[in-house]
């Protein structure tokens, strides 16, 4: 305990141990970064298939929940995360866009299966073949559909990329 | 009330030009100008459910398309398919809206993918594809539009080719 | 102030919406609260099956159906290895058959319990998606232990199975069939006396029987309105004729008879699957016609006859006889039919998936018409579409 009536000037051993174990200091990029990567909000984008699969990472098994994305926002506005699930169409893919621009900065996008990394098992007039003809992609999960612990993990990677903080992002 | 076979030939008599029968299936083939006609007719015997609506391109050989029925009669369980075959050069075919609702959006994707115009159909306009699109998919001159797949010193074959098609052997 | 009154406003529930379940645009006039018209814009999932399956060999094509009906991924592929079966000629072996059966059941209540668990959560009740979705969970184990896949299985093929179902296979099931009806008492116990379920159920989304006809609602949507057709029953496929059970139907046709049908069938899926693992017996999985499947690998070292079937069923694919079919089953949806068209070669010339949510789909302006607004959810989650299925 740091006594307020004794001068600085008076500080002891003990003193400047105690000041060790309370007080951390850091830089505004860690702490900035461990906030935003423990608290990322999807929006709800389910296209087909994987939105199945993300509906059942977020269920009681699996659990996004504790990976920090308590909720899945129906407004892109308040969402920061963007998990593209699902073959986009030619039709979608405008919509697609219209959503990624609504989101706020700093947003990230998770390609979820084949048909959102790259077109998958389909290869034809119908498809966009893979979300990032789009809009940036963050994080590419394979499957078809991805299993709930794939796409978990492909969060706690996002998790890591945002946590490292803006300097991590300069590909994009 | 039973519609067999010979029921249904006679009933159809003079309106069918055809019928095949394949594996406990009944095709019956009628004339374009008659289509309304010969759904009517098969409404009242019974077969009151339009199951499906669909369209085959058998290009390059004429009749370029042939429009399908299949109709399902509940009360006892029975099909029928109906075939109206179209000329490839602007194929156009009576509606079956007024005889089947469900016709309404099956007609629609016909001529999304296909092109056929159906006469006197309420709302003739795109449903699967964005509403500008150009061209009719399921057309077999319509390329599939295969993305080549990106590999380094090798050109991958694309899927469609992996396994060519086989010439056709007729029935 | 009789201008006012009569001005209409068009309100877009665009593709992105939380309770579409799925990526469906509907343009909805209202008259204050009161639907006058509705127009769904469908589409925004078109895939392309029909035209990529005109591309690939009968038996490359296994790999697309599953991935359109995601969620009975089972029945969807039963559906068209029974159309190709049908085609050639050939029925599998009697265990295939039944191991089927107990698949497709067992697909159809985990996507009745999908549909349960985003209808409810649709209405608020939040904690019951949990449930369902822990239920079907188990279901997936076993879907998992028996192809490797959770989802997308490809575990059927034309002439039977890939391989035989794993050891405890019987006694897995049982044990999920028994934990599966006392679940949905539990749930109904939750929502069939919740005055909040049924008055937001109730009188919502009528379609009658005569609608259902005309529209070719088949399904949950056409039973629950009166109309007794269950293609099971109609035109039993996949040895359903030896298995007894039931087919419930509704009277009124609203969104309450809907899920009371749903859940009884759930009920009866568990019946039908009870009485396949009793005649499970031990025997192939796979046809044994070499022009169709492939042989056993332990033949390829003795018989030169089996290395030439297998190098040419491979390279080639099967070609069945020229000719058309149509063959059904029903799915949690309704009639899901497959028109296949072949002229003899190693390709189809067309595949048509009937699809009965497209069908579906088509009575919902007819159902939430003079509906009000905040029923338009609970209408499309009682037809419990599938836009993978719609869109094709």
């Amino acid at each position: 305990m740091i006594s307020r009536t004794r001068h600085p000037a008076e500080a002891t051993d003990a003193d400047a141990a105690a000041l060790e174990r309370n007080i951390l200091t850091t830089t505004v990029e860690r702490v900035v970064g461990w906030a935003r990567s423990n608290s990322v909000w999807p929006v709800q984008f389910g296209l087909a298939c994987c939105a199945i699969e993300m509906i059942s990472a977020a269920q009681s098994r699996y659990d996004i929940s504790r990976f920090g994305s308590e909720l899945f926002r129906a407004s892109p506005r308040q969402a920061d995360l963007m998990i593209v699930s699902g073959r986009v169409s030619q039709k979608m893919a405008p919509v697609v866009k219209h959503i990624y621009e609504q989101m706020l900065e700093p947003k990230w996008v998770i390609a979820m299966g084949d048909c959102a990394s790259c077109g998958g098992v389909f290869n034809n007039y119908a498809l966009v073949q893979g979300v990032d003809k789009l809009i940036p992609v963050d994080v590419y999960v394979a499957g078809c559909p991805p299993r709930p612990e794939a796409l978990l993990y492909g969060l706690t990677k996002l998790q890591e990329l945002i946590a490292a903080g803006p300097a991590a992002r300069s590909v994009r | 009330m039973t519609t067999g076979p010979d029921d249904l030939a006679r009933a159809f008599a003079g309106l069918a030009e055809g019928e095949v029968r394949f594996r406990d299936e009944r095709t019956l083939t009628v004339p374009r100008e008659r289509i309304v006609e010969a759904l009517r007719l098969a409404q009242q015997l019974a077969f009151v459910m339009l199951t499906d609506l669909t369209a085959i391109d058998r290009h390059p050989a004429e009749p370029r398309f042939e429009v399908m029925y299949l109709l399902t009669a509940l009360d006892p369980p029975a099909r029928l398919r109906l075939r109206a075959a179209l000329p490839g050069a602007d194929p156009a075919i009576a509606t079956a809206v007024d005889v089947f609702a469900a016709a309404n959006w099956l007609e629609r994707e016909v001529f999304d993918m296909y092109g056929i115009r159906f006469i006197g159909h309420p709302d003739l306009k795109r449903i699967l594809m964005p509403d500008d699109w150009e061209g009719h998919p399921l057309r077999k001159d319509y390329p599939l539009v295969e993305e080549p797949v990106q590999f380094f010193g090798h050109t991958p074959q694309p899927p469609s080719a992996i396994i060519p098609k086989t010439p056709p052997r007729p029935r | 102030m009789s201008e006012l009154a009569r001005e209409t406003i068009v309100l877009n529930m665009g593709p992105h919406h939380p309770s579409t379940h799925g990526v469906l645009r509907l343009i909805v006039e209202l008259e204050g609260e009161v639907i006058l018209r509705t127009e769904p814009v469908i589409g925004y999932l078109h895939t392309g099956f029909e035209k990529e399956m005109e591309t690939r060999t009968y038996h490359q094509n296994i790999v697309f159906p599953p991935r359109i009906e995601y969620l009975a991924t089972m029945i969807e592929e039963h559906a068209y290895v029974l159309a190709v079966e049908k085609l050639l000629g050939i029925r599998p072996p009697r265990r295939a058959e039944v191991i089927r059966v107990v698949l497709a059941e067992l697909s159809r209540i985990a996507s009745h319990l999908v549909w349960l668990g985003t209808s409810a959560i649709d209405v608020n009740v939040t904690s019951l998606l949990m449930y369902c979705f822990n239920d079907r969970e188990r279901i997936l184990d076993i879907l998992e232990s028996v192809s490797g896949q959770r989802m997308m299985h490809g575990y059927m093929r034309i002439g039977g199975l890939q391989w035989d179902v794993p050891d405890g296979f019987s006694s897995r099931v049982g044990q999920v069939i028994e934990d599966i009806p006392r679940r949905l008492e539990e749930y109904e116990r939750l929502l069939s006396d919740n005055l909040i379920w049924r008055e937001r159920t109730e009188g919502v989304a009528v379609l009658t029987r005569e609608d259902a006809v005309r529209y070719g609602c088949t399904g949950p949507i056409g039973r629950g309105s009166g109309l007794n057709y269950d293609v099971r029953k109609a035109f039993p496929y996949g040895g359903y004729e030896e298995y007894d059970f039931e087919v419930p139907l509704g009277r009124r046709g609203d969104a309450f008879d809907r899920y009371l049908v749903r859940m009884e069938e759930m009920r009866q899926s568990c019946r039908i699957i009870r009485q396949a693992l009793d005649r499970l017996e031990p025997g192939p999985v796979l046809v044994d016609d070499r022009k169709v499947a492939l042989p056993p690998r332990r033949e390829l070292v003795r018989s030169m006859e089996a290395v030439i079937h297998q190098f040419k069923l491979v390279s080639e694919g099967i070609q069945p006889p020229a000719g058309e079919v149509y063959s059904a089953v029903e799915s949690p949806r309704g009639e899901k039919g497959y028109f296949i068209v072949s002229d003899g070669s190693n390709r189809p010339v067309r595949v048509r998936v009937r699809s009965p949510s497209f069908n579906n789909l088509q009575a919902l302006p007819l159902m939430i018409f003079r509906n009000y607004v905040a029923d338009v959810v609970v209408a499309i989650a009682s037809i419990d579409i599938i836009l993978g299925d719609v869109d094709r």
